[in-house]
């Protein structure tokens, strides 16, 4: 019944189910681009390790104006000294690791060469823990690869593609910046994140780093893993005052470095997150507005044709409540029609986006669920008042009806 | 047991452009149980309202109704439904039938309303087709049909839910008189088998069929007598 309904008022009922379609796709979409962009963030910042904190001179992210680039701008560098003095005296940190990097073309091995550039950095024996990958062949830095400033350095895998097609990298000597390096290790794969490779790097002993890579604006980036979760307020803490002490700040000035973590970069993510959200639950309220207005067309308009219907059924037996089930069943029906091809267009729309980002895919089931959900009461919302109408028509009226 | 149906004093006005229809002017009418009753009347004379009225379709401007010594009155909706679903099969003049639908799904509905379970609801609709001699003519439509046949699945959708009572508003009206025939020929076994039946007609040798003729005159009874003849012969035809 509910389908002849809808196949009588073709043109209508496409408008409906479209209006439909585009508010829950509008849902769907946004909430599957945001859950992988999620997902593939989350799986980002396991990586840092859960109870993990940087100092920077540099925030993450930062919005604002000229004068907030010029106050970062103006703040002294973190020099390989003040790491130096941070590591020595902080008692509670499992470890305190440094880092930079930089872009760099002019690598090469015997005839090849990278045609792009690859992040040169310079690490101590935690590189690998803070790039938050493992040797995949040969051996880590030791402490007396800094201190001594040997020059060796660790592959990434798109690096040692490039220069060790056929060989064994091993033991060899590479050039960087007409420098030898000999190649100590090569690390594990890891693959694309936002559309771009998470191995094209080097690393090499942050002493050498310093010496060779290092100009007036190389700021450090340290590392700090606290021993657990419980720790890691106090870790921080510590971390801060040593830093204020190291970097002699006033005690009445704010900070002159940044404490970045896991959790403010996810909070910063959800607060851009949160608006696309609005953003969406706004078009889809309009979107759903306007389809159940139609829904409720429809529904008056087959109430109307089938009077004599609503008649026959009364006189041999349906009651106001079998009535009332009927017609709501169809406006539900209809909407959740629109539900469903809304619900698939939006996991299909929501997952290009994980497409193009190159993340892996989801499928937001719960969120089908509430457009499913959201459709049956946009459909009894928008048609109980038709179905209100057919219940309370009169038996003999609706006989005499043609 | 109490009488079947018993309306006292029963009127049905109706308003057209302020103007009053005496549709019915106070109609006393008893009926019983098994009892075989035709109505007859000039056109307009109240017979259809009449039928309504019993069939507890229409509710009456002033008078009282009792239906199995109950006040219809003082019944709600679902009582109502309930009574038309259950204790009273309904056939119209023009069929009624939901033409989008199966003969057999036209004769589920009742079932449907009296929450019979599905599978005992298609099996007692194929039952209910096969005694008018439709077992046939099932998954037909009612365009697919001819009037008598029509008229046969209006029978066994009113007869589905197995009532006690069978209100026909003239039944043969729309049908060529051999259909007619066969048309009264279940009515007949129907009150056979102990059924009331009430049928309203134009037609004298249809209302002969009948033990009792109520002769409806300007909304009000003009005569009501039993029939002598014996409805058992032969109709011509
Ligand atoms: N809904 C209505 N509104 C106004 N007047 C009505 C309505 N229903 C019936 N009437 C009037 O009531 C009177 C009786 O109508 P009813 O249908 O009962 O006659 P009837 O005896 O069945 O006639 P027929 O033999 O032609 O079917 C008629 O004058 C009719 O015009
Ligand atoms: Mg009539």
């Amino acid at each position: 019944m509910a389908v002849e309904a809808i196949r009588q008022n073709k043109l209508r009922s496409i408008l409906t189910l479209l209006g439909i379609s585009i508010g829950v796709f509008s849902v769907i979409g946004v909430m599957t681009a945001i859950r992988t962009l999620e997902t593939s963030i989350d799986s980002q910042l396991d990586i840092f390790g859960t109870n993990t904190f940087t100092v920077n001179k540099w925030p993450d992210i930062y919005v604002g104006g000229r004068g907030e680039g010029k106050k970062f701008r103006e703040r002294k560098n973190i020099d390989y000294y003040q790491f130096e003095e941070l590591k020595r005296r902080v008692v509670l940190p499992l470890r305190v690791s440094v880092i930079d990097g930089e872009g760099e073309r002019n690598i090469q091995y015997n005839d090849k060469q990278l045609k792009r550039s690859a992040e040169v950095t310079g690490a101590d024996e935690w590189g690998l823990r803070s790039f938050n990958t493992f040797l995949s062949a040969g051996r880590n830095f030791m402490e007396d690869d800094i201190r001594f400033f040997r020059h060796v350095t660790i592959l990434g895998p798109d690096v040692a593609d490039i220069l060790f097609p056929f060989e064994e990298p091993l033991g060899k000597q590479i050039q960087i910046r007409g420098l030898d390096y000999t190649v100590i290790g090569v690390t594990e794969r890891k693959g694309q994140a936002f559309g771009e490779s998470q191995d094209n790097f080097l690393l090499i002993p942050i002493s050498v780093y310093l010496q060779r890579f290092s100009n007036r604006w190389t700021s450090l980036r340290i590392t700090v893993e606290a021993v657990s979760a419980e720790m890691y307020d106090k870790t921080v803490d510590e971390v801060i005052g040593l830093m204020r002490a190291i970097r002699q700040v006033p005690p009445e000035e704010e900070n002159d470095f940044e404490i970045s973590s896991n959790e403010e970069l996810a909070e910063t993510l959800s607060g851009f997150t949160g608006g696309i959200k609005m953003f969406a639950a706004a078009v889809s309220v309009i979107a759903l507005l306007v389809a159940g207005i139609g829904i409720m067309n429809i529904m008056l308009v087959s109430v109307s044709e089938r009077i004599k219907e609503i008649g026959i059924r009364k006189a041999i037996g349906a009651n106001k409540r079998d009535i009332l089930t009927q017609f709501l069943m169809e406006a539900i029906f209809l909407s959740q029609f629109g539900g469903v091809v809304g619900v698939i267009l939006g996991i299909l729309g929501g997952n290009l986006v994980a497409l193009i980002l190159n993340v892996p895919s989801v499928i937001p089931f719960d969120w089908a669920l509430y457009g499913l959900l959201i459709c049956s009461m946009v459909g009894i919302g928008f048609g109980i008042y038709p179905a209100w109408r057919a219940a309370n028509l009169d038996p003999i009226q609706s006989l005499r009806y043609d | 047991m109490s009488i079947l149906i018993k309306l006292k004093g029963i009127k049905r006005y109706y308003d057209v452009g302020g103007e009053v229809v005496r549709a019915l002017d106070g109609v006393d009418v008893a009926i019983d149980h098994n009892e075989y009753i035709s109505i007859m009347g000039p056109s307009g004379s109240g017979k259809s309202t009449l039928m309504n009225m019993i069939g507890c379709l229409d509710s009456p401007t002033a008078g009282t109704y009792e239906f199995e010594g109950e006040l219809v009155h003082d019944m709600d909706d679902n009582q109502l439904a309930s009574i038309r679903n259950r204790k009273i099969g309904f056939v119209f003049q023009t069929f009624n039938l939901l033409s989008k639908a199966t003969a057999l799904r036209n004769v589920e509905v009742p079932l449907i309303y009296a929450n019979i379970p599905r599978s005992d609801r298609i099996e007692r609709a194929a039952e209910s087709l096969e005694a008018v001699g439709l077992g046939d003519r099932m998954h037909h439509k009612p365009n697919e049909l001819s009037g008598g046949q029509r008229q046969r699945v209006a029978i066994a959708r009113a007869l589905a839910n197995k009532p006690s009572i069978v209100l026909a508003d003239e039944p043969t009206g729309n049908l060529d008189s051999k259909s007619g025939v066969e048309i009264m020929k279940i009515f007949d076994d129907l009150h056979g088998r102990g059924n009331t039946i009430i049928l309203v007609t134009h037609e004298e040798y249809i209302a002969e069929h009948a033990d009792r003729t109520i002769h409806i005159f300007d909304g009000k009874v003009k005569e009501d007598i039993a029939n002598h003849n014996n409805r058992r012969e032969p109709v011509p035809t």
